[in-house]
């Protein structure tokens, strides 16, 4: 199991137990952490999944590929550390990760 | 025009009633008549990916699973978007480009310009308009007594939000959808409103006349524009000279103003009457209010105001067993997609309160995922809760009437009574 910490944009925090698997956007739907739409259900589709991921994670989420940036081109406030959530495959190795919401899902 | 011929029901063919290879889903006569349903289930279960050939549309491929759609929907590579999205294609003189109809790069950059538009944080800001304008119609609506619920709350909601949209001169307001209407109205869809193709140049330039009068007005703002759709083009670096090709100025107004308009009066008018066809999801309704969010999902989902958009394959693909081969048309149906068992669990019930009611297919998928889905839900949740506030029953008194199309999942006429709140 890995912890991860998803912080709603009014900073309300979830630490949340998730099964290796699972993705980080399926992790907060099945426990109902709001902030999340998901669409698309996780065919990288609809990017109302977007989260912020913190630089230091990086090598351990893996990189986005093209499709997810392209579809993060049409979200709102993408910046650096933007993700789609659906598309992080959460691994023993993301212990501890801590994810934020923007203010909305487009 | 053979399709233009009025029919008795009746008459039309049966889905169960013919071999499967000769059926063909396109004849707008089926939408109007409800008849479309049993075509697509039959399609769905016997041969997902079929192929029809008629006169008036070639050959094409009917896309009928969620999942089939959302493979072609999210493979723009394979599947291009030029030059149109509906099953015909355009005249050859007068092709209006716009950006639903543009591949990458383009579509990217013309889309990303107008979207802050119609994005959340603006949506927000607007608001309180929206729901004042909601307001002020419902409260001049006639209580007791039969009226058409098309023409004087969704037609009139909806241009009133295109207006705001745009900032659009307020009074002229009813320009708007008739603009739409003239620049939808072609033979292409199988519709029931033809116009002879000159007239409707005509009224397409004296539209694009009024606009280019916006765009002057709106030029100059420098880095921060206003937030309406005219003000962010004439004013974004990358589209500034648009207006130097009035076709293309052209298309994507009439884009913007098109994609609004059928789309959320349908839906308007597509739950009441699912409403009405479903009292218990009505009774939910007016026992806990809170689930309107998730019904405006549902309602979207149920009516999908747009049954279809097409691709052409630009190089030979396998999809669900088939062998597209480089040229054809491909047609998502996203009507029958959302009628998908085996995506959408008890897909052919109306469920206000259902669990991932978003899950659904009618804004399609990939990177030309509706740009106005956040408009459209906003609006039809201000809606439902002004009219919660109002009245106990909205009451279907007769039967709808249909546009033919299939293309626009549309209304002409709902009777209706209104019953206030006891
Ligand atoms: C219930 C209401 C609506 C429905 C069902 C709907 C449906 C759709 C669909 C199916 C597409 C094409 C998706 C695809 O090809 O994957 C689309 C695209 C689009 N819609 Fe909507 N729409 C609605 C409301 C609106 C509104 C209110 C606006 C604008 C104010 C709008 C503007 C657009 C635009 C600009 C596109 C083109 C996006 C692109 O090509 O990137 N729509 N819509
Ligand atoms: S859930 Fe749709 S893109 Fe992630």
């Amino acid at each position: 199991m890995a912890k991860i910490t998803y912080i709603e944009h009014s900073g309300t925090e979830h630490v949340i137990e998730v099964a290796p698997g699972l993705s980080v956007m399926e992790g907060a739907v099945k426990n109902m952490v709001p902030g999340i739409d998901a669409d698309c259900g996780g065919a990288c589709a609809c990017a109302t999944c977007h989260v912020y991921v913190d630089g230091a994670w990086r090598d351990k989420t893996g990189e986005k590929n093209d499709m997810e940036e392209t579809m993060l081109e049409f979200a709102e406030e993408v910046k650096d550390e933007s993700r789609l959530s659906c598309q992080i495959e959460v691994t023993d190795a993301l212990d501890g990760l801590v994810v934020r919401m923007p203010e909305s899902q487009h | 025009m053979s399709l233009a011929e009025d029919i008795n029901p009746e008459d039309l063919p049966e889905a169960y009633s013919m071999p499967i290879e000769e059926m063909d889903p396109s004849d707008g006569r089926l939408f109007m008549h409800q008849k479309h349903w049993a075509y697509f289930e039959r399609m769905r279960k016997e041969d997902p990916v079929h192929l029809s050939e008629n006169e008036e549309f070639g050959r094409f491929w009917n896309i009928t699973k969620f999942k089939d759609i959302m493979a072609v929907d999210t493979n723009h590579q394979v599947f291009s978007s030029e030059p149109s999205i509906v099953i015909a294609d355009p005249p050859e003189d007068f092709t209006l480009p716009m950006f639903i109809a543009m591949d990458q790069p383009k579509h990217d950059v013309q889309r990303k310009i107008v979207a802050p538009t119609a994005a959340p944080a603006n949506l927000i800001v607007l608001e309180p308009l929206i729901r004042e304008r909601v307001c002020n119609i419902l409260d001049s609506l006639p209580i007791g007594e039969e009226f058409n619920w098309v023409e004087k709350v969704s037609i009139e909601l909806t241009t009133q939000m295109l207006a705001t949209l745009f900032d659009f001169p307020f009074e002229d307001r009813h320009l708007l959808p008739y603009w739409s209407d003239v620049a939808t109205t072609t033979d292409e869809e199988g519709s029931n409103n033809y116009m002879e193709e000159e007239a409707r140049k005509a009224v397409l330039w004296e539209c694009y006349e009024y606009f280019v009068k916006l765009w002057n007005e709106r030029q100059g703002q420098g880095d921060n524009p206003k937030m309406d759709f005219i003000s962010l083009l004439a004013n974004n670096p990358e589209t500034k000279n648009m207006n130097d090709d009035p076709l293309e100025y052209l298309g994507n107004l009439l884009l913007l103003i098109v994609g609004g308009n059928d789309t959320t009066r349908n839906s308007i008018s597509g739950g009441v009457l699912a409403l009405n066809q479903n009292p218990k999801e009505y009774d939910k309704l007016r026992a806990d209010p809170s689930v309107i969010p998730n019904m405006v999902s549902e309602i979207i989902r149920w009516q999908t105001p747009l049954a279809h958009m097409r691709r052409i394959a630009k190089e030979d693909i396998e999809l669900g067993g088939k062998q597209i081969k480089k040229g054809d048309k491909v047609v998502m149906w996203y009507i029958s997609g959302n009628r998908d068992e085996t995506e959408i669990d008890r897909a052919n019930e109306f469920l206000i309160d259902r669990e991932k009611a978003r899950h659904h297919i009618a804004f399609g998928f990939g990177i030309h995922r509706c740009m106005g889905n956040r408009v459209a839900e906003m609006q039809l949740k201000i809606l439902w809760e002004e009219i919660v506030k109002r009245f106990d029953f909205v009451e279907v008194v007769g039967e709808p009437e249909r546009l033919q199309s299939n293309f626009v999942m549309g209304f002409l006429q709902l009777p209706v009574v209104l019953h206030p709140k006891k």
